[in-house]
């Protein structure tokens, strides 16, 4: 099973109000190793074809790992309000 | 502002057993918790040790929602090709009281949260609190969440792992990448049959099994399998800096699945359907991280306060949670009782964790973390114990050698040289 069915059999509650923002142009200038790209284990960061890193944030687990290895501070991150993000039925 | 006696920041484990403490002795107390439920957010391996905690809240434990009590523990070190599995059936830890209980933090979360409501707590699920609130001295007075704001005489902080609001207003560091792992699991579905036959289990007994070596491509971490009831949780832990030095970028996601696909595991997850897959970060700095536990006004608990212990063959942390919040109910109750609420006041909290478990654990295991950092725990070391069994147990075409020969032969080329020594000198610490 790919990563996007497992992600498909998880109960998430999307809001229409990111909470993970990209500083692209910090991505661009200063980050060689785009270390959210391989260690996010929901994959949710791709370049795209402008070649901007994107973040499909509606399936994010919370896990906050993308937060804690990015060197550069190039993500704005907080919690999903209340009542929205991934809610756990068996944790 | 509204105003009560406490309020507790996150109702995980930590932030609930901290309510439940308080609301017992009577006083007021709000959890605000930001998922549909308690437990939502949470994620855990897992296991509980309830031994170290059984007697804070005696109580309690009966009526808890467990899956398993462990009474077999595995460990397979994993070699390219070849891999050794060792099994511990111990009568004791199949003979109640049962030292630790394999749970889903769901169940686990939701079933404390009703043991607070039934002590008078008020848990506010669906609410994310957005800011710790301070005086102008820099004394935490309560909290905002949305539009809300409710003032406490203390504030009890149980945000779990990322800290990101204590860490915003400087009562302690942001995580960062050495200092924490990545954990990440699939529920899958199995009859409780199926799981007893693969197990080698009675009715109600669970298994732990860990894995290292291959599975974790020898980077810091490993696999774990827990069973539980009717499903068992399959994952890997592995350390965010240890990610981050592999030149060759593994995919983390990619790790479970091939993880799976060893012939090893293959078998044991065979039907097993998929229902959930979860992730979240685990705090690994041990005693070193942990930051100053109390202030003006609040005092920080479980996961926030970095209180979890990997020490490769027990992974610690639930146990930790509750402990502190325990601590941190009494701390608050005789802090009040004995009319002085300010920091001074408050520092039981630390003198109660250094004269529990809590702390002391952590302090033996002080040197654990830069110890296990040595990526040759999980690629060398694994594959050798196997290689080594393997020649044992191998009959070829070729005369056999003697095998005391076949063995110190292994021992030396593997074992018995410089690099070896050194970190085995290195391992008196732990």
């Amino acid at each position: 099973m790919n990563i996007e069915a497992k992600l498909g059999l998880d109960v998430f509650k999307i809001d229409k109000e990111r909470h993970i923002t990209i500083d692209v142009e910090v991505c661009k200038a200063v980050c060689t190793d785009k270390a959210c790209l391989y260690v996010c284990p929901a994959h949710l960061y791709e370049i795209d074809d402008q070649g901007n890193n994107t973040v499909n944030f509606e399936g994010c687990l919370e896990c906050g790992t993308c937060l804690i290895s990015c060197d550069h501070r190039a993500l704005t991150w907080h919690y999903p309000r209340g009542e929205y993000g991934v809610q756990y039925r068996m944790g | 502002m509204e105003k009560v006696d406490c309020i507790v920041v996150g109702g995980g484990l930590a932030g609930l057993s901290a309510a439940y403490g308080l609301a017992s002795e009577g006083l007021e107390v709000i959890v605000v918790e930001r998922g549909d439920y308690s437990g939502a957010k949470n994620v855990t391996g897992g296991r509980l040790y309830v031994s170290p905690i059984r007697d804070l809240y005696p109580e309690l434990w009966e009526s808890a929602p467990f899956e398993r009590h462990v009474a077999r523990e595995f460990v397979t070190l994993m070699g390219e090709g070849a891999s050794t599995t060792v099994e511990l059936a111990s009568d004791r830890f199949a003979s109640a009281p049962h030292q630790s209980y394999t749970v889903l933090r769901a169940r686990l979360d939701q079933w404390l949260a009703d043991q607070v409501l039934e002590k008078g707590g008020m848990v506010i699920t669906k609410n994310r609190v957005d800011e710790i609130l301070r005086d102008e001295s820099g004394k935490v007075i309560g909290i905002r969440a949305g539009d809300d704001e409710i003032g406490a005489d203390v504030t009890i902080i149980a945000e779990g792992v990322l800290g990101l609001l204590s860490s915003k207003i400087g009562l302690r560091e942001e995580p960062v990448a050495r200092d924490h792992a990545l954990g990440y699991k699939e529920i899958l579905e199995l009859p409780p049959s199926v799981i007893q036959d693969r197990w080698h289990l009675n009715e109600g007994e669970g298994a732990a099994h860990l894995f290292m070596g291959e599975v974790t491509k020898g980077m810091m971490g490993g696999g774990f399998l827990y069973t539980n009831k009717d499903s068992i949780s399959l994952g890997i832990v592995v350390g965010m800096q240890a990610m981050r030095d592999r030149t060759d970028k593994i995919e983390s996601h990619t790790l479970l699945d091939a993880f799976k696909e060893l012939p090893q595991i293959k078998p044991l997850v065979d039907g097993g359907t998929l229902v959930e897959y979860s992730a979240h970060a685990i705090p690994e700095g041990g005693i070193e991280k942990v930051p100053k536990l109390y202030g003006e006004g609040y005092l920080m608990v479980g996961d926030a306060a970095g209180l979890s212990l990997n020490a490769l063959i027990t992974v610690r942390g639930m146990d930790f949670a509750i402990a502190s919040g325990f601590y941190a109910a009494r701390a608050v109750v005789d802090a009040k009782a004995a009319g002085d609420l300010s920091a001074a006041g408050l520092a039981r909290y630390e003198q109660s964790l250094r004269s529990s478990f809590v702390l002391k654990d952590l302090e033996t295991a002080r040197h654990i973390p830069h110890t296990i950092e040595n990526p040759r725990l999980f690629t060398h070391y694994p594959k050798a114990v196997s290689g080594l069994l393997e020649k044992l147990f191998t009959i070829g075409p070729q005369p056999a050698k003697k095998l005391s020969s076949t063995v110190i032969g292994g021992v030396r080329k593997d074992f018995m040289n410089v690099t070896t020594m050194k970190e085995l000198w290195a391992m008196r610490k732990i």
